[in-house]
């Protein structure tokens, strides 16, 4: 009787688990990626699936390949001469390395914050509503509903709400780099790459926008690319290792820095090399 | 691999060479000569505007001695050579004003395309082919212009106006505006490409096409340079002069007429100067007051081209 009772919430417990993995469908499904810088062969037979709404790390020592394939999510990395491409990559079922596939379509999906702050030489307000704007979002309305929104969203708002017109670059890096993920929610994407975010700004500033990933990842799948292990360690659920343009390992961010299968991936999380 | 650092041998000494170099003294002598030469050069170019300035001042202070100020800056009558003579100026301003205007017309928005297709989206191949010749554009001297002007471009143009005289403001406008066209083709490519690329890939990354990110980011971020090429360009279709003199005429009218016969403030210095007017006649000075006035024109360019640039600068 017991063991039946048991067995009954096992059996439940398997289906609710089953039950979220189905939830968490695969944003990004990647078959056979190989990329070429003219010559040079960046990545090599990448084999990757990323799920929804989780924070995925991606490390690697300096030249791995990591940022190269962040930046293969949403094509920018078309913006450097002489790069090519064979495989797949699929976002939500559809192949983005299709030559039919609109790039600005892509990209609007798939929101991107850079390594240094990049904003524009503009108001913070016009920083923000720069997306809406140019995707025809003009209801002055809207877009102070929007721009409201989405500094609260970067957890900047309080710190700008009084100098909402003044140029973005009288703020610090660190606040900087939080208009640069407002303005990034600004037009709701799916997916937020993240390119180092952290590696130009001082510590209290990388913690803030450390907890403000944890929370994006309610709403957002997040991909960061990070050079520092402890980050990885602290923000990811799930962390993929490069070396020399391969995966070397993927999995959940607990296994990897606890009980990694590879001898070379234990040896760059323990810090013996990189 | 492990690194060893040796011991330098003591027969190197290099601190001991630095302090014998020192003694020789020839470098302390240098440091405090060369700011005094460099000062020098530097008064030299200052010293010869004052002069310019000062001369035009003078000349331009005896001329109001026999011509009152008033007829001059409201007079619509330019009539040095007739027998009861009129000095007011405006019709060879209005004259100098239609032919820039012209050319800022033609100009402003090729340049501005050609600025922005060279930045934006020209590839290193086309950049390199188009780029020198631009530069040809620039160095072609104004007085092949000039004979281009009047030989083959106003015969042209009267077989779209038949109305149009032999001399007009509008050839010679034109031409002016093909002149100026790589300074503000030239310039505003400068300011556009410093834009940092970060900004580029930051308007990229919310899904802009290349025209957004040339009109929105781009371009804003670069206007208080684009502005200033404008600017300059501007002072320099002001102060242009073999164009207008050859193919603009010497017909100084106060309307705004662009079909016949003008005269602008250099050209009209020009025939002065090329003509025998004697020394000390009131014609002769006339040309110091024309050329005082054109020199306030430039120098208030120069002036809105520095406001320009303070006021728009975006800071990144």
């Amino acid at each position: 009787m017991v063991q039946a009772i048991v067995q009954e919430q096992q059996q439940a417990k398997k289906k609710m688990q089953v039950l979220k993995n189905k939830q968490r469908e695969n944003v990004y499904e990647t078959n056979q990626l190989n990329l070429w810088y003219g010559n040079n062969h960046a990545l090599k037979d990448i084999n990757l699936n990323i799920q929804e709404n989780n924070v995925t790390a991606i490390i690697g020592p300096s030249g791995c390949g990591k940022s190269t394939y962040l930046k293969t999510l949403n094509r920018m990395v078309e913006l450097v001469p002489g790069v090519r491409t064979t495989g797949e990559i699929n976002y939500r079922q559809h192949n983005i390395l299709d030559k039919g596939y609109s790039v600005e379509e892509l990209r609007t999906k798939v929101g991107m914050v850079f390594q240094k702050p990049n904003p524009f030489p503009k108001s913070i307000y016009d920083n923000i509503a720069y997306g809406p704007r140019i995707h025809g979002i003009k209801n002055k309305k809207v877009l102070d509903q929007i721009v409201e929104q989405s500094l609260r969203g970067a957890a900047i708002w309080d710190e700008v709400k009084d100098r909402l017109h003044d140029n973005a670059y009288g703020l610090s890096g660190g606040q900087q780099q939080r208009v640069c993920i407002a303005r990034c929610l600004a037009i709701e994407p799916d997916v937020i790459l993240m390119d180092e975010p952290t590696s130009a700004l001082d510590p209290i500033s990388t913690l803030k926008v450390e907890e403000l990933v944890q929370e994006l990842k309610e709403n957002y799948s997040i991909i960061i690319v990070t050079h520092n292990m402890q980050q990885a360690a602290r923000i990811s659920d799930k962390t993929a290792f490069f070396l020399n343009g391969e995966v070397i390992e993927f999995d959940t961010t607990d296994k990897i820095f606890s009980n990694p299968t590879d001898k070379r991936t234990e040896d760059y999380v323990s810090g013996r090399f990189g | 691999m492990k690194l060893v650092s040796q011991k330098r041998e003591k027969s190197l000494d290099v601190q001991q060479m630095i302090a014998d170099k020192k003694k020789k003294g020839l470098g302390r002598k240098a440091e405090k000569i060369v700011p005094v030469l460099l000062f020098i050069t530097a008064a030299v170019s200052v010293l010869t505007t004052i002069g310019i300035v000062f001369t035009l001042i003078f000349e331009t202070v005896e001329f109001f001695r026999r011509v009152s100020f008033l007829e001059y800056i409201t007079g619509t009558e330019w009539l040095p050579f007739a027998g009861d003579p009129s000095y007011g100026v405006l019709p060879l301003v209005i004259g100098t004003l239609k032919v820039t205007g012209i050319a800022i017309i033609v100009a402003v928005p090729l340049g501005l395309a050609v600025a922005i297709y060279l930045s934006e989206f020209a590839s290193d191949k086309v950049r390199r082919l188009i780029k020198p010749i631009l530069e040809v554009l620039a160095g072609v001297p104004t007085i092949v212009y000039g004979f281009f002007a009047l030989t083959f471009v106003t015969p042209m143009l009267q077989k779209v106006f038949p109305s149009l005289e032999i001399f007009n403001a509008l050839s010679p406008g034109i031409i002016i505006g093909i002149m100026i066209l790589p300074t503000i083709a030239s310039l505003s490519e400068d300011a556009l490409s410093s834009v940092p690329n970060a900004m580029r890939e930051g308007a990229f990354g919310l899904g802009s096409t290349k025209f957004e990110v040339a009109l929105k980011v781009v371009l804003p971020a670069a206007l208080s340079g684009v502005l200033a090429s404008i600017v300059l360009a501007m002072s320099r279709a002001i102060g242009e002069t073999m164009i207008v003199s050859l193919a603009g005429g010497s017909t100084p009218l106060f309307n705004f007429d662009v079909e016949g016969s003008i005269q602008t403030m250099t050209a009209y210095i020009v025939q002065v100067s090329t003509g025998d007017a004697g020394y000390g006649t009131t014609i002769y000075y006339s040309i110091y007051a024309v050329g005082f006035t054109l020199f306030i024109f430039t120098l208030m360019m120069n002036l809105i081209a520095g406001w320009i640039s303070k006021k728009f600068r975006e800071e990144y």
